[in-house]
């Protein structure tokens, strides 16, 4: 009995974290480039969206995810289009592709369908994690992507640009070059997050990334900016999730959803004010070379 | 001076230009005509006394949000927490004016209530505000993490009596702490509109007249010259946050005593980030956070009239799009003119 509910409590802090895992290392891979990533949820949104045209149109699970990466990575080449080419602002262009995702999702499913509410259905993940290759793609996702970041002549162009962009100018990194690379990279990986929750929900709703994205960001910054940190955060806001769930249908302690749903932010504040390790964003983060 | 017209005019005409493609491109995907759709948008809401009334209505919480916005952005400060503030703020004044004894005369019933709002937003951006100047956490990532606390700690409260049993919303307010509404054919326009409009002469003030608010603005221009010249930084950052606070906290004056008499979960959500936008667009300063207000109210009640021919989420997009091209253009014509010689003269 014991062991089941380990399971059931294991398997399902898992299907919490991953999505806000994938969006976290899209959001690691921009941040440490220097660019603030407050467009995470906006990316999963988009990510959601065009899995569900692909995935409808096709009939395929597949072609939906790979539809999901490109749609998260069509986001972050807007999102480096306003930020690196225009030198937009990056808080408020970050927040303003979230409030266009949220909008744009909901007016293309009726230009599409025809429905107001929800999307057709499309074909779901398997009911098995184990079976499920979306799952091993985001547990290889992290080191993946952080020997990416740590190993690789990109990632070591991608911190030199977080860190010290006019340095990196001088010795000839094309910073805002390298900037949109990493802007991609982090909208096609968190694009894959988008894919997960249409797939795993076999249909899309405009409002489906419910915060998700910001919950990313928190795992970022709990995370430190590295990619196993990050995932680490991931897993433990899912377990927190997880348990708050478990303890309720076990009927041993029911915890309002309202309450536990803030650890996470709660926690972000603290590490961030250093109250837990101390956290030190890239050096360059938010900034502009002239 | 004339040069600072021409800059931020192009500005925000660069903006709408490319906001109307945008759109533009929207309504034609859906298969109808552009100049059809812009027509009802602008057309429906002002030319009836209930349309000005709904513009009105809707512009009010967005002064508020968006003096918000532009007075923290004057110090230096990213309130994105306008959201969560507004969200306390309207709570508390349901709170405060549903505990009032029955018969409260307006004169006691509405400053306690109007107080009670503004001190919850206060306190909302007093805590980033404190976190920023103490321990140097971005208030960027905090105030979007009190957003997300705001809304799960007000559901806690609520369901845990603060609601009236079985429903999302708060015991009515007291008749006393009622705001009257304006008398527009129907319209929801109250007099929290005047309320708006005084906090838009007092941000004015503030800023452009007052010591406090000169420390503020020379806190966001230059931090170091600031705390050269004696400025408190810490202080000048946590006022700027908690004065924020304050203003967004305002906005339940709106929904709360002049519309619904009470507050109900999601209320006003979306207003908080639509601040920005006014601020963006307002360029910040007081009577451009007014005119963006009006702008983006009447966008929002045109949606309705719009909707006839394209879906209504279209506004809400170009509302984004909006945000994105002042955010790149005024980015972009200030680095143009930075590159001609006669801008520097």
């Amino acid at each position: 009995m014991t062991d089941i509910l380990v399971v059931a409590f294991i398997l399902q802090t898992l299907r919490i974290a991953v999505p806000i895992l994938l969006a976290a290392l899209g959001g690691v891979v921009s941040e440490r480039s220097g660019i603030v990533d407050l467009s995470l949820e906006g990316k999963l949104l988009i990510g959601a969206l065009a899995t569900e045209i692909g995935a409808y149109a096709t009939g395929s699970g597949a072609v939906g995810a790979l539809s999901g990466v490109a749609g998260g990575m069509l986001t972050g080449a807007l999102y480096a289009l306003v930020v690196v080419r225009f030198r937009a602002d990056q808080v408020v262009s970050g927040i303003a592709i979230n409030i266009l995702a949220i909008a744009l999702g909901a007016y293309l499913i009726q230009l599409l369908y025809h429905s107001a509410s929800n999307a057709p259905p499309i074909p779901g993940l398997p009911g098995n994690l184990y079976a499920n290759p979306l799952f091993w793609l985001a547990v290889l996702l992290v080191p993946a992507v952080h020997l990416l970041i740590a190993r690789t002549r990109f990632g070591l162009r991608v911190r030199a640009a977080g860190e010290h962009p006019d340095a990196a100018e001088s010795l000839g990194v094309r910073v805002d070059r390298v900037r949109w690379a990493a802007a991609l990279v982090s909208g096609g990986i968190a694009g894959l997050g988008g894919a997960w929750l249409a797939l795993e929900n076999r249909s899309f709703l405009s409002d489906m990334a419910a915060g998700r994205g910001y919950l990313a960001l928190a795992a970022v910054i709990m995370g430190n900016w590295r990619p196993v940190g990050a995932a680490l955060a991931c897993l433990f806001f899912g377990a927190a999730r997880s348990l708050t769930i478990q303890l309720k249908t076990a009927g041993i302690l029911a915890i309002p959803d309202s309450l536990a749903s803030i650890v996470p932010y709660v926690l972000t504040m603290i590490a961030l004010a250093g109250f837990i390790g101390r956290t030190r964003p890239p050096a360059a983060l938010g900034r502009h070379d002239q | 001076m004339r040069a600072a017209i021409v800059r931020e005019g192009s500005i925000i005409a660069i903006a709408l230009l490319v906001a109307a493609a945008a759109g533009s491109v929207l309504v034609l995907a859906y298969g109808q005509s552009p100049a059809s759709v812009y027509r009802l948008l602008f057309a429906t809401t002002w030319t009836s006394e209930h349309g000005i009334g709904q513009v009105l209505f809707k512009a009010t919480p967005l002064v508020l949000t968006g003096l918000s916005v532009a007075l923290a952005f004057r110090a230096g400060l990213f309130n994105i927490g306008a959201e969560g503030q507004l969200a306390v703020g309207a709570f508390a004044t349901a709170l405060a004016g549903g505990a009032l004894p029955f018969g409260t005369p307006a004169a006691l019933a509405l400053p306690v209530a109007l107080l009670a709002g503004a001190l919850g937003g206060a306190l909302w951006g007093a805590i980033p505000g404190a976190l920023k100047a103490w321990t140097g956490a971005h208030e960027v990532i905090n105030t979007i993490m009190m957003n997300f606390i705001a809304s799960g700690l007000i559901l806690y409260a609520g369901n845990s009596g603060l609601f009236v049993a079985e429903t999302e919303h708060t015991r009515r307010v007291v008749e006393g702490a009622y705001l009257p509404d304006l008398g527009m054919a129907g319209s929801a326009a109250n007099l929290a509109v005047f309320i708006a409009l005084a906090c838009a002469v007092g941000v004015w003030y503030f800023l452009a007249r007052s010591r406090r608010g000169f420390e503020l603005r020379a806190l966001g221009l230059a931090p170091l010259a600031a705390e050269a010249g004696g400025v408190d930084l810490r202080r000048a950052t946590l006022l700027a946050m908690t004065a924020a606070g304050a203003l967004a906290g305002l906005v339940g004056a709106n929904y709360v005593l002049g519309y619904k008499h009470y507050f109900e979960s999601g209320m006003g959500s979306g207003a908080g980030y639509m601040g920005i936008a006014v601020a963006l667009l307002g360029r910040n300063h007081a009577a451009g956070v007014v005119v963006a207000a009006l702008f983006i109210a009447t966008l929002q009640h045109g949606a309705l009239a719009a909707s006839e021919l394209v879906p209504r989420q279209m506004i809400d997009v170009l509302q984004g799009v909006i945000i994105l091209s002042v955010a790149a253009s005024s980015a972009e014509v200030r680095r143009v003119l930075a590159r001609s010689p006669e801008a520097r003269a």
